[in-house]
């Protein structure tokens, strides 16, 4: 069968080998920044015209439980910081840990890393520019609430560009943890479900000041990576923050973060061939 | 282009569940053996279930074989899966991984993962989609799409980049005819102009009459013939397809019909029938002449198509249904 008129095929002569051919027929494999880029880029337009509106739920959950929790806490105090800090960082578990895993959990279920898989761009790319895309995705809740948290709670805003160490780090550990989670559950609801029980942890864990959970619950409180996001950014609203502990606590985050991307990247691999 | 040599898979029984039955394991491709020739429309055609995904997941890459070969363009594909997505474009039955993506930035991101430049990329985009009649809906997300629309938008996203080798699966599902007309024309385009080689798989048997160059039929997982359509046709000249589409039930009382009967492929009131020219003539005779006449509501008689090839090579005529869809 053919469709092309005379004329297409006159104005472009045939080629007997396509001009980009090597000799060995391969093309080039897609290199890590541009296709990171590339994956980061169209993740965040998803995000954006997908999302939107659980960017708010997200942001509202905090600013609600902000709300309850003022009926509890002194304002200024410790707990008061524990609670704002909790509350910011718990938008960043929302997004970038649930949405994360669910999104995983239903792009493989459904063949969707099939496209990817065809595609020559290194596994990495696409699992960084995915956690990547979710972790910027939170940053305008993040702010709004830790702004609001310090308005509803009497705190200082000065210290609030530890925000723009926070968001990254916990965002990278979060984001990689939930990356991993909806790679490797074996079904997408399975997915959600540990996206979601995460989320919680975060909440709970997160929000509530730690002094008054027994001791088990802080030992879980120390194994889960927002705890420390939470701890660093808390810290920072006290007059002379100590910022040894503060660096200590985000070293913490971004050392969760390369080994959860990590092992996001594996479980991406392995579950692009089956 | 493309060598496979004894490729098999078995998916593995799954055991039952909370009363469900569990499933046999089924071999999904059996021994398969297949030559893809540079520059040429390749189909794989079969029923649901036939193997035809599978075989092709083997052969971009997405599947490890249990054994066998895959070898494109001198590249051992079962032992460097990776090298798949450096020779061939892959288009699959699922859109999930773009469908929130507008149909520009679709596009431009596969070409950009495919290892081109910005630049390159979106020269191509808009040429890909100017050809496809997609600049209208460039800015639109695929979700918002009709499926038919979805799919180009899916199929200009695989031909950005260019590949030697297009895997084409099921690619015009749900398209009208002028989206269809646009696929064949970008396809023999790339063809005639890039000596491009078209893996194609479908199960619609007058897609594959018409644009395919040769055609594997699988049924089972295994090859039970390869040939050109028209060659394939061939094998099954000397018969007639006889249809006879009765008003309400066939009158079984007559024997002429129940003779009948032990030949035809039931469907509700249609029977479908192969016989040779001059027992299809006294088939038409003997109920278009006598008492079965009333009974009758249509009739025709055809020259063998794809399916009936596929019926007469033995494929398993329950699965007949599946080989045409509507």
């Amino acid at each position: 069968m053919s469709v092309v008129s005379a004329e297409a095929l006159r104005e472009r002569p045939v080629e007997a080998v396509p001009e980009d051919a090597h000799d060995d027929g391969l093309a080039p494999r897609a290199k890590f920044l541009p296709s990171l880029g590339a994956v980061y880029r169209a993740q965040l337009s998803r995000a954006r015209v997908a999302r939107i509106p659980l960017l708010f739920v997200a942001t509202f959950q905090s600013i609600g439980i902000m709300i309850l929790m003022r009926g509890v806490v002194d304002q200024g105090g410790r707990e008061a910081q524990a609670v704002v800090a909790g509350s910011a960082v718990l938008v960043v578990a929302f997004v970038a840990l649930n949405l994360l895993a669910q999104y995983f959990g239903q792009l493989r279920a459904a063949g969707g890393l099939d496209h990817y898989a065809t595609l020559p761009v290194p596994p990495a790319s696409v699992v960084l520019g995915a956690a990547g895309a979710y972790a910027s995705f939170t940053v305008p809740g993040t702010v709004v609430t830790a702004v609001v948290g310090c308005a509803m709670f009497d705190l200082p805003l000065t210290h609030l560009w530890v925000l723009a160490a926070v968001i990254p780090l916990a965002g990278a550990a979060l984001s990689g943890l939930g990356a991993a989670l909806g790679l490797l559950a074996p079904r997408p609801e399975l997915a959600t479900l540990l996206g979601q029980l995460g989320m919680s942890a975060a909440l709970l864990l997160g929000v509530l000041p730690a002094d008054r959970m027994p001791e088990f619950v802080q030992y879980a409180r120390d194994l889960l990576p927002s705890t420390y996001g939470v701890e660093a950014f808390a810290r920072t609203f006290g007059d002379h923050p100590d910022w040894a502990t503060v660096l200590l606590d985000l070293g913490v985050c971004a050392g969760v973060g390369v080994a959860s991307l990590a092992v996001a990247t594996w479980a991406y691999r392995r579950a692009a061939v089956r | 282009m493309c060598a496979v040599r004894g490729l098999s898979k078995t998916y593995p029984a799954a055991r039952g569940r909370r009363g469900a039955p569990g499933t046999p394991a089924v071999r999904a491709t059996d021994d398969v053996r297949l030559d893809i020739r540079r520059g040429e429309i390749f189909g794989l055609l079969g029923p649901n279930g036939a193997g035809k995904s599978t075989l092709v997941r083997q052969l971009t890459g997405l599947m490890r074989p249990d054994s066998g070969s895959v070898e494109i363009l001198g590249h051992d594909i079962v032992r460097y899966p990776e090298r798949a997505a450096r020779i061939l474009a892959y288009l699959g039955q699922e859109s999930t991984a773009l469908d929130e993506l507008t149909v520009s930035l679709a596009a431009e991101t596969t070409g950009r993962l495919r290892g081109l430049s910005l630049k390159d990329a979106r020269a191509e985009r808009d040429d890909v989609l100017e050809e496809l009649g997609l600049t209208a809906l460039a800015a639109r997300p695929l979700k918002k799409l009709s499926g038919g629309q979805r799919r180009l938008a899916c199929f200009a996203a695989a031909l950005v980049g260019r590949r030697p080798l297009l895997v084409l699966d099921e690619p015009t599902t749900g398209m009208d005819p002028v989206a269809r007309r646009a696929v064949w024309a970008a396809v023999d385009r790339r063809r005639a102009e890039r000596g491009a080689t078209v893996l194609l798989v479908t199960h619609n048997v007058i897609e594959a009459e018409t644009v395919l160059d040769r055609v594997a039929v699988l049924d089972q997982g295994r090859v039970i013939a390869c040939d050109s359509p028209a060659g394939l046709k061939e094998r099954v000249a000397g018969e007639v397809r006889v249809e006879l589409v009765w008003r309400e039930k066939a009158p079984m009382e007559l024997s002429e019909v129940a003779r009948l009967r032990e030949r035809a492929v039931e469907s509700g009131r249609r029977w479908s029938l192969r016989l040779a020219p001059d027992e299809a003539r006294s088939a038409v005779a003997a109920v278009t002449g006598g008492p079965a006449f009333d009974f009758l509501d249509d009739f025709t008689l055809a020259t063998p198509s794809l399916e009936d090839v596929y019926l007469a090579l033995g494929g398993s005529r329950s699965g007949v249904k599946g080989l045409v869809k509507a």
